[in-house]
C-alpha cells in the first residue's frame, strides 16, 4: 500500500538558553522513523517533552527539521519549502489542533471559517463553494444555526468540529490531530472520537493522532509508537501495545491511568528529581 | 487488559454494603441547600442550585463533573473565595459554625487554622521570588505556631511526608526550578502543615501527565489516610476519583444528581448522566463504539423548570421537563431522577 506519510531519521535540535545563561542544545526529536499507509491511523503517544508534538509540526511543516527527511504521499518535502510547493502540502496535510478557541478567528463564523480555507485554495464559484461547506457542516455535524455563530457562541466541542471541518476542507489524504480531544469533556470527547471514525471510514484519510491519553488511542488507531524522550522506545498494533508492553516506560505509562480497580501507586520515598 | 496486582479491590468488597448514604453523625463539612449568584452583565446568573452535601471526618469526597458543572464554585463557596456582589443562599457549616456568617478575622483564623486548598496550577498560587523554604515557613510564623528553628525542621518533614527526599536542597530553590509534580506536592506540603480539619484539592492533577498524576495523587491519599484528614477532591474524572474518595457527587449544570459509595460506582450507577458519563469515556481494554451523551452540557443558568439533564436524557419522560426531580435515597445512594426506582433495577451493563 501506497504510504501518505514516511518519515526518516527525523531530528530536531532546539537552541535554548541554558540555566548559566549560555545556550544550550535540548534534542527534542531523535532519529524517528515512521509511516503512514494510505487511510491508516497511527497513533503517537508520550507523555509531555517526549517530542510527539514536534514530530507533528514538522510533518505540518510548523518546523523545520535539523536532520532527517519527510516524505508525503511520494514527494520529499525539501528543507525550505516555497510558497506554491507549502499549498501543495497543505492539500495533503492538515492539522487540528488541541485548542480551538485559539485556532479559530474570533470574528468569523463556522461558516465563513471553513469558506476562506476554499477561497484560498480553490477556483470554485460562489455557488459551487457554498455546497461544499454545507458538505462540510453536515460531515461534522453542525447546523444551521452553529454554522453562522461565531467561536465564543459554540461550545469546546463545537469549535473542535469547525476545526475539523476546516482541516477536511481541502481533501487532505492525512489528519495530523495533536490532542484534538483531549481538552473536551467527557460526555462530548465521545461524541468527536465518534465523528472521527467515521470520517476516516467514509473519507478514506489516514490519521496521525497524538495524544497522551491511551484509552482514547485504543479507539482511534491500530497502529502506535511510543515516544519517551524524544525517542520512539516501543512501536506495534495498539491492542498488543496495550495489551502486552514490553518496554518498562509503556508499562509505567499504562498502569498510570486510572481505571476500576486502580490504586495509585506513589513509588514514595523515591528521590524525585 | 486486567487490573494491576496491586489493587485493593477484594479486600474492599469484603466490607460489604456497609457505606451509609450519608457520611457518619459529625460531619466535619455540611452544606445546605447552598445556592449561589454571580453578577453577570446588568443581572445575576444563578451557578448553583440548591446543593446539600456532608465530609464526615476522615472521609474523602470526590466532586465529580464537567467544565460548568459547580464543582469549583462549590468548593470556592466553601473557601468563601467568590467574587464581589455574589448572592449565597442556604449555609455551609464547618465544624458547627456557618462559614458564610463569619466576621473578617474569624474568617482569616478559619481558613488559615481550619482549611487548605490544592489548585490545578501551583504556580499560580505561589510567589515565584521566595523560596519553596519561605513559602512553607511563612504559614507557620505567621500565627506564632512555631519559631523559625523548627518550622524549618517541620518544613523539612512535611517534604520528606510528601516524598521529597533531598528536602533541605528544595527548601533553598525557587518555584521555577522545581516540576509541575514537584511543585503540586510542595502544595500538599504546605497545606498539611497547617493541619487543616478540611482539604480541598480542585482538580490538582489534571494538568500534570499521567505517570506523575499518579505519583501525586498517591501522596495526597496516603498522607490523607494517615492522618485521618478530611478532604474534598474535585475532578473531572470519575475513575480517578473512584480510585481514592469514599463517596462521590456528580454534579451537573450546577445541581448535585447523585451522591454515593465510590466503589463500585462502575456497577452501581442510577442517574442518566452518571452512566452517561461512564460509558460515554473510552476504556484502555475496550474498543466497542462509545455511547455519547448528544447534544452539549448547559451552564447552570440555562436551565428550565424541569430536570438539569432532561435535554440530553435517553431516559427522559414528559414529567421531567415540568418538575424538577427532588434527591432521593434509593439503593444506597442520593439521586436526584423521577425513573431512579426503575433505573436502579437495571444495572449498568458494564464490566467494571
Amino acid at each position: 500500500m501506497e504510504n501518505v506519510l514516511e518519515i526518516d531519521s527525523l531530528r530536531k535540535v532546539f537552541t535554548v538558553r541554558g540555566a548559566t545563561g549560555g545556550h544550550e542544545e535540548l534534542v527534542a526529536v531523535d532519529d524517528v522513523s515512521l509511516s503512514v499507509p494510505a487511510g491508516a491511523s497511527l497513533a503517537m503517544v508520550g507523555e509531555s517533552g517526549s517530542g510527539k508534538t514536534t514530530v507533528a509540526r514538522i510533518v505540518a511543516g510548523l518546523e523545520r527539521e535539523t536532520a532527517g527527511t519527510v516524505t508525503i504521499c511520494g514527494e520529499r518535502r525539501p528543507r525550505r519549502v516555497w510558497r506554491s510547493a507549502r499549498r501543495r502540502f497543505a492539500r495533503h496535510v492538515q492539522m487540528v489542533f488541541q485548542d480551538p478557541y485559539s485556532s479559530l478567528d474570533p470574528r468569523q463564523n463556522a461558516a465563513r471559517a471553513i469558506e476562506e480555507v476554499l477561497v484560498e485554495h480553490f477556483d470554485d464559484g460562489p455557488a459551487d463553494r457554498r455546497r461544499r461547506v454545507q458538505e462540510l457542516l453536515d460531515h461534522v455535524g453542525l447546523d444551521e444555526r452553529q454554522a453562522t455563530a461565531r467561536p465564543a457562541h459554540l461550545s469546546g466541542g463545537q469549535r473542535q468540529r469547525v476545526a475539523i471541518a476546516r482541516a477536511l476542507a481541502v481533501n487532505p489524504r492525512l489528519l495530523i490531530l495533536d490532542e484534538a480531544v483531549s481538552a473536551l469533556d467527557v460526555s462530548v470527547q465521545a461524541q468527536v472520537i465518534n465523528l472521527l471514525i467515521d470520517l476516516r471510514q467514509s473519507l478514506g484519510i489516514a490519521f496521525l493522532f497524538i495524544s497522551h491519553d491511551l484509552a482514547v488511542v485504543r479507539q482511534v488507531s491500530e497502529e502506535c509508537v511510543v515516544m519517551h524522550h524524544g525517542h520512539v522506545v516501543e512501536r506495534g498494533p495498539v491492542g498488543d501495545i496495550l495489551d502486552h508492553p514490553q518496554e518498562a516506560y509503556t508499562r509505567q505509562l499504562i498502569d498510570a491511568i486510572p481505571r476500576p480497580g486502580w490504586v495509585p501507586r506513589s513509588r514514595e520515598r523515591r528521590a524525585v528529581a | 487488559m486486567t487490573p494491576g496486582p496491586h489493587t485493593r479491590e477484594g479486600a474492599a468488597r469484603e466490607s460489604g454494603e456497609t457505606d451509609s448514604v450519608t457520611s457518619p453523625a459529625e460531619p466535619v463539612l455540611s452544606i445546605e441547600q447552598l445556592t449561589v449568584d454571580l453578577p453577570a452583565a446588568k443581572q445575576m446568573r444563578r451557578v448553583l442550585h440548591d446543593v446539600s452535601l456532608t465530609v464526615g471526618a476522615g472521609e474523602a469526597l470526590g466532586i465529580v463533573g464537567e467544565s460548568g458543572s459547580g464543582k469549583s464554585m462549590t468548593a470556592r463557596s466553601v473557601m468563601r473565595l467568590l467574587p464581589r456582589g455574589s448572592r449565597v443562599g442556604g449555609q455551609i457549616l464547618l465544624s458547627g459554625s456557618d462559614l458564610h456568617r463569619l466576621s473578617r478575622s474569624e474568617l482569616r483564623r478559619t481558613r488559615h487554622r481550619k482549611l487548605a486548598m490544592i489548585y490545578q496550577d501551583p504556580r499560580a498560587h505561589i510567589n515565584p521570588l521566595r523560596t519553596i523554604g519561605d513559602f512553607l515557613v511563612e504559614g507557620l510564623l505567621e500565627d506564632g505556631r512555631a519559631r523559625r528553628r523548627s518550622a524549618r525542621g517541620r518544613a523539612v518533614q512535611a517534604l520528606r511526608d510528601v516524598g521529597i527526599a533531598d528536602a533541605e536542597r528544595r527548601l533553598r530553590q525557587y518555584p521555577h526550578q522545581l516540576s509541575g509534580g514537584l511543585l503540586q506536592r510542595v502544595m500538599i506540603a504546605s497545606a498539611l502543615l497547617t493541619e487543616p480539619e478540611l482539604l480541598i484539592a480542585d482538580e490538582p492533577t489534571t494538568a500534570l501527565d499521567v505517570t506523575t498524576q499518579q505519583e501525586v495523587v498517591g501522596v495526597l491519599d496516603e498522607q490523607r489516610r494517615e492522618r485521618g484528614l478530611s478532604l474534598i477532591f474535585i475532578t473531572h474524572d470519575l475513575d480517578l476519583a473512584i480510585a481514592i474518595t469514599d463517596r462521590i457527587a456528580v454534579m451537573y449544570a450546577g445541581t448535585l444528581v447523585e451522591t454515593g459509595p465510590s466503589h463500585g460506582l462502575h456497577e452501581h450507577a442510577i442517574h442518566p448522566y452518571t452512566r452517561g458519563l461512564l460509558e460515554s469515556r473510552p476504556r484502555i481494554d475496550r474498543t466497542d463504539r462509545l455511547h455519547a451523551v448528544p447534544g452539549r452540557p448547559i451552564s447552570a443558568y440555562e436551565v428550565g423548570a424541569g430536570c438539569v439533564f432532561v435535554d440530553r436524557c435517553p431516559y427522559a419522560v414528559e414529567r421531567a421537563r415540568v418538575e424538577r426531580p427532588l434527591v432521593r435515597a434509593i439503593g444506597g445512594r442520593l439521586v436526584a431522577c423521577h425513573r431512579a426506582d426503575e433505573l436502579a433495577d437495571r444495572p449498568l451493563d458494564s464490566e467494571g
